[in-house]
């Protein structure tokens, strides 16, 4: 069924696209973490984390496993807050707000930043009540066009609207990898968020389905700031403007994605994207 | 370096070693030993299952018959006034009709022949009547229950007949006869015996004890005066008879011809001497008979069992007092339990800290769970009953102190259901921006049901079955008739109410016990069928 002859098969190996005329750092970021330090329980897991996000444009997040990235990127939503033993030092603003002041709602802020997981996560229910769950319960739809209306251009936006039109009713559970994975992008984009964050959204994909997300992740930063996760340079190299580097808890370098694998100015870095460790 | 040397490279195990070969022999040998330990165990489980079942099946399933008599009654219209038929003379009716049906019982008999039929007999008709007004002025035939002795009889449960002699009677006996006591003497089955002919009883006419020390004689360590049964009513008259004969014998001793009793002479026939069965007499079993040889009995299904309550009187004894007040009680049971356990797990596990107090209490819960259940009884009489002063043997009650038993199952069994649903739903969930209580209530909860109900199920299940607890707030009421059966009245549930008919004398109680033992079962596998299909109905995949 998943057959668009568009579609690259073979993802180049070559970081050829990267955003040259990326509108990065012009203008104030998207999100802004500053000094940004995080401990569970006695063992701290980010040391200082200085890092900007902007709109319109793909922020990667890469690294050796266990160095953070996916820490850091749990507290752009709070979802670290659920974690009883974790705790956050430092100041993360989204548009200049504070996300960790008192007075913000954890649960409006993930409606204004959306989350993708690694796993795909789709409930356990129907393909329809995955899309419209969030509309729901954020009350931006009442009747039932609305809803329609609200399931039918999130899953446009997802690129799976053509495959699951006809079978709305069906248990999201039982569509394909790649295909829930993009649901559960469609659900995250239901709520119009500001900011996506992606949990290395393709590392349980083969590679037609990445290259569908891929394609999809190029598509939604026209009007989204999204922040990636990814084991993968090459995927980061593909689809991000700016790259930053994480080693040890430690944000070692951000910068263009272009200069970060041509000409990183850290020898960690140089490395890491060469290959010879992580 | 050859391929040789790179399978088995120097100071490597020989795999085609003797010792390596025994090695794996053992392993083997392990492994089905392993296994037939297993298969042994669980046969033996399962062995003895079925000798429980079996011999519950065999006990219980004469009670879910009733013997019943087709009694054609005539519902004279001078008995039954048709404007009031519930005050009709129904007992002269069933007279009447019995008298009908077996002709020729004598008058001072058939007060005992009547005792064939139920003590209920003259109600059961007067309900049909009242039923059915039309049919006063005619002739009905009425199926009526036996009363339970003779409902056993057609049953085969007990026999018309009993032995005469125990085994220690025979044995005395089958010494005589090895002592050559035993004779033929004018035509009698007679005991030889050695008399000394004592001059002070032959004057005090005392021929009796006479006859009872000469047998004594034999016997000398039996204490047992049923052993003078042995001697036929006019065996002292046989000493007598001597004396008149010749008189010069007093003061001497001589032998002397006792003749021995009927069930004796039958078993010197070689015939095994009875009697008949104490429970009826002669009249009420040519009646019995009459029924017999005209076809009038049959054993339909006893639906009594189910839709009667209880009674003294087995065959009118059934169970749906106890099934009533078991409902009730599993009610409140569930009433109660269900939504506070669910609470309780849902708070424990998603939202209580991690502190002390927590971990206290998440222990105290599991200990309660391992609570012997009498103990709760005992609480429930010292709080609900003794404080709160709610009422004796209440199914209020009853369920109280079976949710306070079932809630520890409860929470637990919940709390692993939640911990069961996979954390990538509530993240999920979370994700697009789900308060805790929408993730738990829209995702978590519906996920964790089928194991909830599971959970919940099964501790109805053992609360159905509970005794002990039920027994301490008297829950064991004897209730006949289940019309005024509420929250708040006296009743009895089924576990209670085994315990009652497994203490009582009748011998129809005893299949009862089976019968309803074999229902408190069924009840049991039906609840947990319901937990299997609820499981299997709800499951869902992710």
């Amino acid at each position: 069924m998943e057959e668009r002859p568009s579609i690259q098969v073979e993802a180049p190996a070559v970081p050829e696209k990267t955003g040259g005329e990326a509108p990065a750092e012009q203008g104030d970021p998207k999100m802004k973490a500053a000094d940004v330090n995080l401990w569970y329980g006695e063992k701290q897991a980010l040391f200082d984390v200085n890092l900007e996000m902007f709109d319109k444009s793909v922020t990667a997040l890469i690294g050796p496993s266990g160095c953070g990235k996916s820490t850091f990127l749990r507290c752009l939503d709070r979802m670290n807050d659920v974690i009883d033993i974790c705790r956050v030092q430092g100041d993360i603003r989204l548009d200049g707000e504070d996300i960790y002041a008192p007075r913000v709602d954890p649960v409006q802020l993930r409606a204004r930043v959306g989350m993708v997981f690694q796993k795909p996560n789709p409930f356990p229910k129907s393909i329809f009540e995955n899309v419209a769950y969030g509309p729901r319960i954020h009350g931006t739809c009442r009747t039932k066009a609305e809803f329609e209306e609200v399931v039918e251009g999130s899953l446009t936006r997802a690129g799976l609207w053509e495959e699951v039109k006809d079978r709305l009713d069906e248990p999201g559970t039982g569509l394909s990898g790649g295909q829930q994975q993009r649901l559960c992008i469609a659900r995250a984009i239901s709520v119009n968020p500001e900011v996506l964050l992606m949990d290395e959204p393709c590392s349980a994909l083969d590679p037609i389905a990445t290259a569908k997300i891929e394609t999809l992740m190029d598509e939604l930063k026209e009007n989204l700031c999204i922040v990636i996760v990814t084991h993968s340079m090459q995927q980061a190299a593909r689809v991000s403007q700016r790259t930053a580097f994480f080693h040890l808890g430690k944000l070692v370098e951000v910068d263009q994605t272009s200069k970060i694998f041509t000409n990183p100015a850290d020898q960690r870095t140089q490395d890491y994207v060469t290959g010879r460790f992580g | 370096m050859s391929d040789a040397q790179v399978l088995t490279p120097a100071g490597t195990i020989d795999w085609n070693s003797d010792k390596a070969q025994r090695r794996v022999r053992r392993r083997y040998a392990a492994d089905r030993r392993l296994q037939a330990y297993g298969i042994i165990a669980i046969a033996l489980a399962v062995g003895l299952l079925g000798v429980l079942v079996a011999s519950l099946v065999r006990t219980g399933f004469p009670a879910f018959l009733q013997t019943k008599v087709d009694l054609p009654i005539h519902v004279d219209a001078s008995k039954v006034d048709a404007e009031d038929p519930a005050s009709g003379n129904y007992r002269g009716l069933i007279k009447a009709a019995l008298n009908k049906a077996i002709p020729d019982v004598p008058k001072d008999q058939q007060r005992s022949v009547r005792k064939i039929l139920t003590s209920h007999a003259a109600y059961i008709l007067r309900d049909y009547v009242v039923d059915h007004p039309d049919s006063i002025g005619k002739t009905i035939t009425l199926p009526i229950a036996l009363s339970d002795p003779f409902d056993q009889l057609y049953k085969g449960v007990i026999p018309k007949h009993m032995d005469a002699l125990n085994w220690v009677q025979e044995e005395w006996f089958e010494r005589l006869q090895n002592r050559n006591v035993v004779v033929e003497h004018d035509g009698r089955t007679s005991l030889k015996l050695d008399v000394y002919v004592d001059p002070a009883a032959v004057e005090d006419g005392d021929y009796v004890d006479l006859a009872r020390n000469s047998l004594q004689a034999y016997f000398p360590r039996v204490r047992d005066s049923s052993l003078f049964e042995m001697l036929a009513p006019d065996a002292p008259a046989a000493i007598e008879k001597a004396v008149a004969e010749d008189p010069a014998i007093v003061g001497k001793t001589v032998q002397i011809y006792f003749p021995v009793s009927e069930h004796y002479a039958t078993l010197a026939a070689g015939e095994e001497p009875t009697i008949l069965n104490p429970r009826f007499n002669e009249a009420q079993l040519a009646a019995y008979d009459v029924f017999v040889d005209k076809g009038m009995l049959r054993t339909p299904f006893n639906w009594e069992l189910f839709f009667n309550a209880d009674s003294r009187f087995p065959e009118r004894a059934g169970l749906a007092g106890a099934i009533t007040g078991s409902f009730y009680a599993l009610l409140v049971c569930f009433m109660l339990s269900f939504p506070i356990g669910i609470a309780a797990a849902v708070y424990l596990e998603e939202f209580a800290p991690k502190n002390r107090l927590t971990d206290l209490i998440e222990v105290n819960i599991n200990n309660l769970a391992a609570v012997p259940s009498v103990v709760f009884g005992l609480l429930g009489l010292a709080v609900f009953l003794g404080f709160f002063g709610l009422p004796r043997s209440a199914p209020l009650v009853g369920g109280m102190v079976l949710s306070l038993m079932t809630l520890p199952t409860i929470i637990i069994t919940t709390r692993a259901a939640l911990k069961a649903v996979p954390p990538s739903i509530r993240e999920a969930a979370l994700g697009v921006g789900a308060s805790k209580h929408q993730v738990m209530l829209h995702h978590v909860l519906p996920l964790a049901l089928p194991g909830i109900l599971t959970g919940t199920i099964i501790g109805m299940a053992q609360a159905l079955g509970e005794t002990a607890p039920l027994l301490l707030i008297g829950m064991n009421a004897f209730i006949p008739s289940v019309e005024n059966m509420g929250l708040l009245e006296p009743a009895t549930s089924l576990p209670t109410q085994i315990f009652s008919w497994a203490d009582s004398p009748e011998r129809g109680f005893v299949s009862r016990t089976s019968a309803a033992i074999l229902v408190l079962l069924g009840f049991l596998v039906i609840m947990n069928l319901v937990a299997i299909t609820l499981r299997q109905m709800f499951q869902r995949k992710w």
